[in-house]
């Protein structure tokens, strides 16, 4: 499988701050990646490395075999969806789709061609006449989307492109991004700080936190088996276990990582937790439990009664869904 | 907030206004009545009579074309200066963050705040030690002095409206500088410099205290007029200059007011 991106021992600085702090990656070509952490955890900068918008401080990049460093981004066959779209106020929609082919030299009926094809792409026709501050945010994106995919980029790059849009529009965004990436092969970068978005989405997902990658793996194993504190409690709000507590019932003195879901209310033979909250989210409610003096959180379905503040619960999982994190601190 | 029709001010609010109003523009008016005065040694109320003389007067006169032509080079040459100048200096305070930026960016708003007098005798003074002899130059420089603020608030006021990441979105589409300038940003902020231009170009062309101190035996129009008034001989002349001077400073800055109100639905940002 050839690669796409790699980034060899990258870091960004900027003055004192690492914003990318010796990043080693590798993303294939046609792979759906995304890059999820919280908002300075320096995934917005790697999309701006591959771009060409960031230039490294240390280290290597390639894009399909040729080193990238000191290639600006106008020669790069790389092309962003930015999180406010971006698109050209004084431009009118086929224009603004047009804009790459223009520079690159296209004829206008040409260009106006391939821009309407891409307008279909993205179930947008007819609509280049208009001018983008008439369009609505979703409509607004889908034209950001083709006129990066008019110019048939190597990658794509996705800044948070589905951020400033509703609930019920993002997750159907969600789906027509993974048809429209299966349907052209492209290889599509994603940055995100939705763990939700990351899952649904992507093939692989690459966890920063402090300008470092913490694990990269599928989105299975990112859920299911997370290697570090961070990576559990950012992905799926996992519960984190003691090393004591864990000696108890393993033997190993470890961290662990049980996920809310998986923990069930028993009548007895389980360990006894104390409820100090709960919060109702529609198809599940989430109590909050202490478990001796860890704070750990359930999902109790909603068709369960949801105990009492104060009360004493029996608490119980299965042992497979108890995950040890040798290497965690 | 606009008042619907039915609520109306109170006439004594009203005969205010106007007043206030006819306060300002009568004695412009005037201006234009002394114009065609047959009477020329003072200026006497009502004129005894009206004539279209000193229109051909003033057309033969050849000072008054010397003083028109320097008054046009210099407005024409300091209003280009400040457009390149205002540009580049607006694009780097509100496009990047750097050392002294905040300093920078008062320092080139404060000439228009000082008193022409106090940019006036600066120039003078520092023109004299460096040993610049007076000439048209030295008008165009004081009066690029201001004019570089006009632009520049324009210019600053349109590039912060206009969304960063537009620039970024046309080098990634493959457009390098020049063609990201020439396509995205010239486009965005046209209105916006033109607007300044002229205000910059009115600006300049009815200066009269920095053109006193930078000025050496040569005339501007409004010089000009000065020292007519001073010595009288053929005073409705000056009348007639003072309408050419007139029209020629409003309509630029009508045009810059309504080029500018449009302005605000091109420039939105890219959301």
């Amino acid at each position: 499988m050839t690669t796409a991106v790699s980034f060899a021992k990258v870091s960004r600085h900027f003055g004192a701050v690492r914003a990318v702090d010796n990043v080693d990656l590798s993303i294939a070509e046609g792979e759906f990646f995304a890059m999820l952490g919280p908002s300075g955890s320096g995934k917005t900068t790697c999309l701006r490395l591959i771009a060409g918008f960031e230039q490294p401080t240390s280290g290597h990049i390639e894009i399909f075999g040729t080193t990238v460093e000191h290639v600006p981004p106008y020669r790069r066959n790389v092309n962003t969806v930015f999180q406010d779209y971006a698109l050209f106020p004084h431009m009118n929609i086929i224009d603004n789709v047009a804009y790459g082919l223009m520079i690159r030299g296209m004829n206008k009926a040409d260009r106006h061609a391939a821009a309407n094809e891409a307008l279909e792409l993205v179930a947008l026709p007819g609509y280049g006449e208009r001018r983008p501050g008439q369009l609505s945010g979703g409509q607004r994106q889908r034209v950001a989307l083709a006129r990066a995919l008019v110019n048939k980029p190597k990658v794509l790059l996705l800044d948070e492109p589905l951020g400033a849009l509703d609930l019920k529009l993002r997750e159907q965004m969600q789906e027509e991004l993974k048809i429209l990436q299966r349907k052209l092969g492209i290889t599509f970068v994603f940055v995100t700080h939705d763990q939700g978005e990351a899952l649904s989405m992507a093939d692989r997902v690459a966890v920063f936190n402090d300008g470092k990658i913490q694990q990269i793996g599928s989105p299975q194993d990112i859920y299911q088996r997370p290697e570090s504190r961070f990576v559990a409690d950012f992905v799926g709000s996992s519960n984190v276990l003691e090393p004591g507590f864990v000696k108890q019932l393993t033997g190993k003195e470890s961290y662990a990582s049980l996920r809310p879901e998986a923990i069930r209310i028993v009548s007895a033979d389980g360990h006894s937790a104390t409820v100090t909250g709960s919060s109702y989210l529609g198809g599940t409610t989430r109590i909050s439990l202490a478990l001796g003096d860890m704070r750990i959180g359930a999902l109790i379905p909603a068709d369960q009664a949801v105990p009492e503040n104060g009360t004493t619960v029996q608490i119980s999982w299965q042992e497979n869904d108890l995950h040890l994190m040798e290497g965690a601190q | 907030m606009r008042s619907d029709g039915k609520q109306r001010a109170p006439w004594g609010l009203k005969l205010a206004a106007g007043l206030g109003l006819a306060f300002m523009h009568l004695p412009i008016a005037l201006i234009f009545v002394y114009a065609f005065t047959t009477e020329d040694k003072s200026y006497q109320w009502p004129p005894p009579g009206f004539t279209l003389k000193w229109l051909e007067v003033t057309w033969n006169r050849p000072d008054v074309w010397e003083a028109l032509k320097l008054s046009l080079q210099t407005a024409t040459i300091s209003t280009l200066i400040a457009m390149v100048l205002g540009t580049l200096c607006a694009a780097a305070v509100s496009r990047t963050k750097f050392f002294g930026r905040e300093t920078i960016s008062l320092l080139v708003i404060l000439p228009i705040a000082l008193p022409g007098i106090i940019t006036g005798i600066a120039l003078r003074s520092a023109f004299s030690i460096a040993d610049i002899p007076f000439s048209i130059w030295t008008i165009i420089l004081g009066h690029a002095t201001f004019c570089v603020v006009v632009v520049y608030n324009n210019a600053v006021a349109r590039f912060r409206r206009t969304s960063g990441s537009l620039v970024e979105a046309s080098m990634d589409l493959g457009a390098n500088s020049f063609q990201t300038f020439r396509h995205v940003i010239l486009p965005n902020i046209g209105t916006a410099l033109l607007a300044g231009g002229m205000l910059a170009f009115a600006l300049s062309f009815d200066e009269v205290i920095v053109t006193t101190f930078t000025a050496g035996q040569q005339s501007t129009l409004p010089i000009w007029m000065l020292e007519e008034l001073v010595r009288p001989r053929q005073r409705p002349v000056t009348n007639v200059v003072a309408m050419v001077v007139v029209l020629v400073t409003v309509l630029p800055i009508l045009a810059a007011y309504y080029l500018t109100r449009d302005g605000d639905q091109v420039a939105g940002s890219g959301k």
